[in-house]
């Protein structure tokens, strides 16, 4: 059992748990995720490690509450327990020992990309982050990650930071050049916009895949990604990759797979718990 | 459990006979007794749920069966068992009425009897050589031993508790699927503190997640492993060796591994269209369903209901995969096998199964393709039709493309059920441990890797396997661990 010793709500749909997971906190390295369980008859999803304290033995989970499950995980309080976390999975980021790197965080992804921008600006790497959301209420992870580098806020309705998407203000720092590496972290449409917004100024860009996974060890397959047109598992041979590589147009499809089963199971759950906002 | 149909007059008097008076009858009048059959749920009712198939001998049944068995003061039936059983004793003191007594013998011997009774092919092993089989059939000895240990699971209040002084050595072990359940049972009878650090939220490994409810019902592994428990074995869920700790760290931390981690990766067809949605590893399908419990509409785990399916491959997983899809609602589910019906890889008694419930065969035909719509989801099978040509390297008739052959199987799911291969996460962070060119484990006679004190078995030395030969390793492994421990393993 994992009791939650922190809840925070971080914008309308995402909330940061912090969980007792001492073994994890220890080991993991930036770029992992875990596979949780709620309890008995829960699914089991991937989610992303954001933060870890050592001292206190505890991770952090931020999570996007989109379906059943994430409803469910995100309703959690203080006190209450996540039953089974598995890991810490999936390789650590290869992360760059100098020059400037650029990490581009769409929505939740923002939470993802922080544990990148906080071990880069660790090793002497400059770091600019380029963040958005909706609107100023979206934006998660700009304090934390103004201490690590410079923050560039986008919103989409103009009403925080600078108006437009984060493609846009990555385009810029493109064209200013000197970047050594590019981090896009967020849904996939945005991902492949910023992967195909570097590819002419050939600049590496890394994405960090949130597949549909069971086990995360590499033993079903089900989150299995055409890279470069060879099939690679998020769960074991990533979750990053090279964005220039990524069939981001099957990553998407295969992503929706269980759309309807979730919409029911999602009205379902909402009906049971009126209460809950959504 | 529901009376057997098709009982016949002699088996009637018989037990009766038997019941008032248990001395041992002459071989002439146990050679007259034919095999009792095994009650089936109907075909037709259960090709649509997920309750179990066979439904059990029983007392009566099981008592006239034992006396079926001669005795033989040589028995082969025990040389044919993977985990040497001793069968004629436990059978010996069923027929007399011990029941007791015989689960006594059985479980000294099998620590997980409910299942080996169940998904063992016996007809490859035990029963083969049954030395009734010359004549007629064979004793149904698998029958029995889910019986006996049926029996057993539903009165453990009855077992004294038989665990040994405590030697004070801790072995750890790395799966708990039916090799790591069956060392850790040996070992905690020999009084060494066993942690099983297993990489699901369950035990059972194979058990659990790829052998279906409607073959081996999952309460019943769940008791097992809680014997096994209450036996003094710890169980470390979520704990994958490779990433939670290495076997170098277990290594440092416990007197003795055995690592038991099962094959692990799907192996896909490398065919155009595969990551369609609607194609899935059985690895996946079947762990969706069994394991996250998908078959129950109320799971929180989802998996497609098809309604034309294709599993591809002939082993058991293949048919475990087509029966399953039949239940989950499919009109037509296709067992597609590029060998022909004599090569099928599967159990005799599955196949049969398969077919009682409606599932069809098509065999000598390979896929090449998987089409799909513009959504990205799948819409059919292409495949060419073969014949078989010479043997090849395992000695079976290599099938050959047979030219312009080719057709579509219009499905709407595909699973692909052609076997797995060894998974790196944890030998790749070991460095001292060898492994040969596939990435299985290589071990000694002892079952020793070249990591003093680590032993390994099961399907991650093997390849894939079964569930007994899996288990037999691991009752070897204990034995040798045993001995390892008092530095007596030669």
């Amino acid at each position: 059992m994992h009791p939650i010793v922190e809840r925070t709500q971080l914008s309308p749909n995402v909330t940061r748990l912090v969980v007792e997971a001492p073994r994890i906190a220890e080991i993991r390295r930036p770029g992992q995720f875990v596979i949780v369980r709620r309890g008995p008859g829960g699914e089991r999803i991937p989610l992303t490690i954001a933060d870890v304290d050592k001292a206190a033995g505890t991770i952090s989970l931020v999570i996007q509450a989109i379906g059943k499950s994430t409803h469910e995980l995100t309703s959690l309080t203080v006190g209450e327990a996540i039953q089974d976390i598995a890991g810490p999975l999936g390789n650590p980021t290869h992360l760059l020992e100098k020059g400037n790197a650029v990490c581009v965080g769409g929505g939740v992804g923002t939470a993802v990309a922080y544990p990148i921008a906080q071990a880069l600006a660790a090793n002497g790497v400059h770091v600019t982050s380029v963040i958005g959301g909706r609107s100023k209420e979206w934006v998660i992870y700009e304090e934390e990650l103004r201490k690590v580098g410079d923050v560039v806020v986008c919103t989409d309705d103009g009403s925080y930071g600078r108006p437009g998407f984060v493609t846009e203000a990555l385009k810029e720092l493109c064209e200013a050049g000197g970047i050594d590496e590019v981090f896009a972290i967020g849904p996939v449409p945005m991902m492949r916009a910023c992967s195909e917004l570097t590819r002419p100024y050939a600049i590496k860009t890394t994405v960090s895949l949130n597949s549909i996974m069971i086990d995360g060890t590499g033993m079903c397959g089900g989150c299995r990604v055409s890279i470069d047109g060879k099939t690679e598992y998020a769960c074991v041979d990533g979750p990053e990759f090279d964005g220039h590589q990524v069939d981001f147009r099957q990553m998407a499809d295969r992503l929706n797979t269980y759309r309807d089963f979730e919409q029911v199971a999602l009205e379902r759950w909402a009906t049971a718990h009126p209460q809950a906002h959504s | 459990m529901s009376e057997p149909r098709n009982m016949d007059q002699t088996a009637d008097t018989l037990a009766g006979r038997a019941a008032a008076n248990r001395e041992p009858l002459p071989k002439k009048e146990r050679m007259r007794i034919d095999r009792g059959h095994m009650p089936e749920q109907d075909a037709m009712a259960r090709a649509r749920n997920f309750a179990e198939v066979n439904l059990g001998y029983t007392e009566q049944l099981a008592i006239i069966e034992a006396d079926r068995c001669l005795q033989c003061p040589k028995p082969y039936c025990v040389d044919g068992c993977p985990v040497t059983v001793n069968i004629p004793n436990f059978i010996r003191l069923l027929g007399e009425g011990n029941i007791k007594g015989a689960a006594d013998s059985l479980l000294g011997d099998n620590a997980l009897p409910c299942v080996t009774g169940r998904v063992c092919p016996q007809e490859t092993q035990c029963e083969q050589v049954c030395l009734r089989a010359k004549t007629g059939t064979p004793v149904a000895i698998g029958n029995l031993e889910r019986y006996v240990a049926d029996w057993a699971i539903n009165h453990t209040e009855v077992f004294a508790d038989t665990k040994a002084a405590p030697t004070g050595k801790k072995v750890a072990i790395v799966g708990s699927g039916p090799a790591g359940l069956s060392a850790a049972g040996a070992l905690a009878k020999r009084g060494h503190k066993v942690t099983i650090f297993e990489a699901f939220h369950a035990a059972g490994g194979v058990l659990i997640y790829g052998i279906p409810e409607f073959r081996l019902p999952k309460d019943i592994v769940q008791k097992e492993v809680d014997r096994l428990v209450a036996d003094g074995v710890q169980i470390e869920h979520n704990s994958i060796i490779g990433k939670t700790y290495t076997l170098p760290e277990l290594r440092e931390k416990f007197d003795a591994v055995f690592v038991a981690v099962g094959a692990g990766l799907p192996v896909f067809m490398n065919v155009p269209g595969e990551n369609l949605k609607g194609v899935y590893s059985a690895n996946e399908y079947l762990t969706r369903v069994n394991l996250m419990g998908a078959y129950n509409p109320d799971s929180d785990t989802p998996v497609l209901h098809g309604q034309r399916v294709a599993v591809v491959g002939g082993g058991n997983v293949a048919m475990d995969s087509v029966r399953t899809a039949r239940r989950l609602g499919a009109a037509e589910s296709v067992c597609v096998y590029r060998r022909s019906r004599a090569e099928l890889p599967a159990r005799a008694e599955e196949v049969h199964h398969a077919e009682q419930e409606g599932v069809r065969f098509d065999f000598l035909v390979a896929p090449t393709e998987v089409l799909g719509d513009e959504k990205g989801w799948v819409t059919g099978l292409k495949c060419v039709r073969m014949e078989l040509g010479e043997p090849d390297a395992s000695g079976r008739r290599r099938p050959v493309e047979i030219p312009g052959s080719e057709f579509v199987f219009p499905c709407d799911m595909v699973v692909v059920a052609i076997g797995t291969k060894s998974n790196p996460l944890l030998t790749s962070t070991s460095p001292d441990l060898r492994v040969n060119k596939w990435g299985y484990i290589e071990i000694d006679d002892n079952l020793q890797t070249s990591m003093p004190g680590v032993f390994a078995g099961g399907d991650i030395v093997r390849g894939a396997a079964t569930v007994i030969l899996a288990m037999g390793d691991g009752k070897k492994a204990a034995a040798n661990i045993d001995a390892y421990l008092q530095g007596t393993l030669g």
